[in-house]
């Protein structure tokens, strides 16, 4: 087994009165690609939230690389959901992916033409070049969606967190993501990625956290990703096309 | 009229309008995107009843004193909106609006307990509409100073601020404290207007941080840009409006202030080369006489049939 970079034990989180997620232990190991799967309301975000002290911890512990969040903070890269920020805020791509430089720059500091090429080649690296003096707010679902990876990707962290990079967007920006996803992993980074398309787990992860407000299951893809294991986590049924995970109805579980 | 130009107390105090008006539209930008604008309404209105109670106590006139007692009494009402939100069911609209009347209500109340019991006629009441002619050099000095640190707060962290409005999330993860920006932003909301309330006065002092800010979104798709224009736009605003109060003699400044503020947002509203009406117009009409002539081969093709 590779070295563990990331270690949660017995976690536990909360909004106002409801228990979100409770009892939370698992381990990842350096470079694995972990898929998050659950229903709505499972408290997927919530977890990457907690982990990354966004979301107040009740109880529990967090450990990256042996350490505290405060600490590996450099080391940590967030991708968080499209939706989360205003596109219509007055700002072009080459402004938004430069600001995964920021911490690199220096605070107070402007940035210089070395940091505007680093952004550009990361934009370029998603296909993206064309489009790096377009206003933000031009940008469909899917190019803002390669903006934000380009953004975590310059800030050349050794774990990275996305939540539902792949929702809402089309085929060709699906491919371009998950190709980054594999290179992170081929150069050792350890990446965990909120996912809710069950058909294409299998292909994408080589890790999968079953989650539903505790760990279910966890484990490498081949080994736990079986239809009882999708079957406790949902609390429905499933439904088989083709020898294929196919419809799954998930009620929320109280 | 050009003798009043040329006295140099109105020049100082055109001046401090000025820098006034620069930090409201610099200010104001920031609240725009924090979506805080009626925020700035609720503690302005807020910061009345703190400029009586100062004066109440210490008996004196001098704009350092009664702003003091203007950002502690603002900063008592944003406590309590934020505590109001945070404790009960009440929305924030709603929390700003209840707060905004009542320390407006209590600083009215205690204005007139103030023009009872003291003789001198205090000239409080020009802290309502705002009355720049009766700004002395101390007053255009304290003004100013402040003005010119808040502006400079914002434009020494400027790519931080940039970052805290657009993904605060993200900016957690770089490190930037939060929690603190956050309170840096209010100290800077709150200085911008209480410096205005004896120029601008306290009813009409959010206009001067939430017009130039929507106005300059007309004209630019560049955050920088939109806080510069924003700026001049206040600047402007705050500029001409306290030369025509001037001219008039006795004539409250903060109306014209916004008036003019209000003239350069229709002027971007209807010119604005971002989604300005005129500009949009055309677009649309342009767009439509292309959509004509490439459909016009089909309808003709139609006719022969029939």
């Amino acid at each position: 087994m590779n070295e563990v970079v990331l270690e949660v034990k017995n976690l536990t989180a909360a909004y106002q009165k409801n228990t979100v997620l409770r009892d939370v232990n698992f381990q990842v190991e350096a470079g694995s690609l972990t898929g998050i799967v659950g229903p709505n309301g499972a408290g997927k975000s919530t977890l990457i939230k907690t982990m990354l002290a966004l979301h107040p911890v009740l109880s529990g512990e967090v450990h990256f690389f042996g350490s505290t969040y405060k600490k590996m903070k450099k080391r940590i890269g967030y991708v968080p959901q499209r939706g989360s920020v205003d596109w219509d805020f007055p700002t072009i791509a080459l402004d938004v992916v430069m600001m995964g430089l920021y911490g690199q720059i220096g605070w107070l500091r402007r940035p210089t033409k070395t940091h505007q090429r680093m952004a550009f080649e990361a934009l370029d690296k998603m296909g993206m070049a064309d489009y790096a003096n377009r206003q933000i707010s031009q940008l469909s679902g899917g190019q803002q969606q390669r903006v934000f990876l380009a953004r975590a990707l310059v800030q050349n962290a050794d774990i990275y967190f996305m939540d539902e990079p792949l929702a809402g967007v089309d085929a060709a920006t699906e491919r371009a993501i998950m190709k980054i996803l594999d290179e992170l992993k081929a150069a050792g980074k350890t990446v965990m990625v909120v996912h809710h398309d069950l058909q294409t787990v299998a292909d994408y992860f080589d890790h999968v956290l079953f989650l539903n407000r505790t760990v279910i299951k966890h484990g490498k893809t081949n080994d736990v990703y079986t239809e009882d294991n999708i079957a406790t986590t949902y609390g429905g049924s499933i439904r088989l096309i083709g020898g294929r995970i196919g419809n799954v109805v998930h009620p929320v579980k109280q | 009229m050009w003798s009043i130009l040329l006295n140099s107390n109105t020049q100082w105090v055109l001046l401090s309008t000025a820098i006034l008006g620069i930090a409201a539209g610099t200010i104001g930008s920031l609240a725009y995107w924090k979506r805080q604008s009626l925020m700035s309404d609720a503690l302005a209105h807020a910061a009345l009843p703190g400029v009586i109670i100062a004066f109440l106590l210490f008996k004196v006139k001098h704009l350092f004193v009664l702003i003091t007692g203007a950002a502690i009494s603002a900063v008592i009402g944003a406590f309590f909106i934020q505590g109001i939100r945070s404790s009960t069911r009440i929305k924030e609209d709603t929390a700003m609006g209840m707060i905004l009347s009542i320390f407006y209500g209590f600083g009215i109340m205690l204005l007139t307990i103030a023009n009872r019991t003291s003789g001198n006629q205090s000239g409080l009441n020009n802290f309502i509409l705002g009355q720049s002619a009766s700004m002395v050099q101390s007053d255009v000095w304290t003004m100013s100073i402040l003005a010119i640190l808040v502006v400079s707060i914002v434009v020494i962290g400027f790519k931080e601020w940039k970052i805290y409005l657009f993904d605060r999330q993200f900016a957690s993860g770089l490190g930037l404290p939060l929690k603190g920006m956050d309170v840096v932003y209010t100290i800077l909301l709150v200085t911008t207007i209480v410096v205005g309330i004896q120029a601008v006065g306290v009813i009409l002092i959010a206009a001067l941080l939430i017009i130039p800010a929507v106005s300059a979104r007309y004209w630019t798709h560049s955050f920088q840009t939109m806080v510069i224009i924003s700026a001049l736009f206040g600047g402007a605003s705050g500029t001409i409006g306290t030369l025509i109060s001037a001219i008039g003699n006795g004539w409250p400044t903060g109306p014209f202030i916004v008036v003019l503020a209000a003239s350069f947002f229709i002027i971007s509203l209807i010119f604005g080369k971002e989604k300005g009406i005129l500009v949009q117009y055309w677009q649309m009409k342009h767009h439509k006489k292309q959509e004509i002539i490439q459909s016009i081969p089909t309808s003709v093709l139609k006719k022969e049939v029939q």
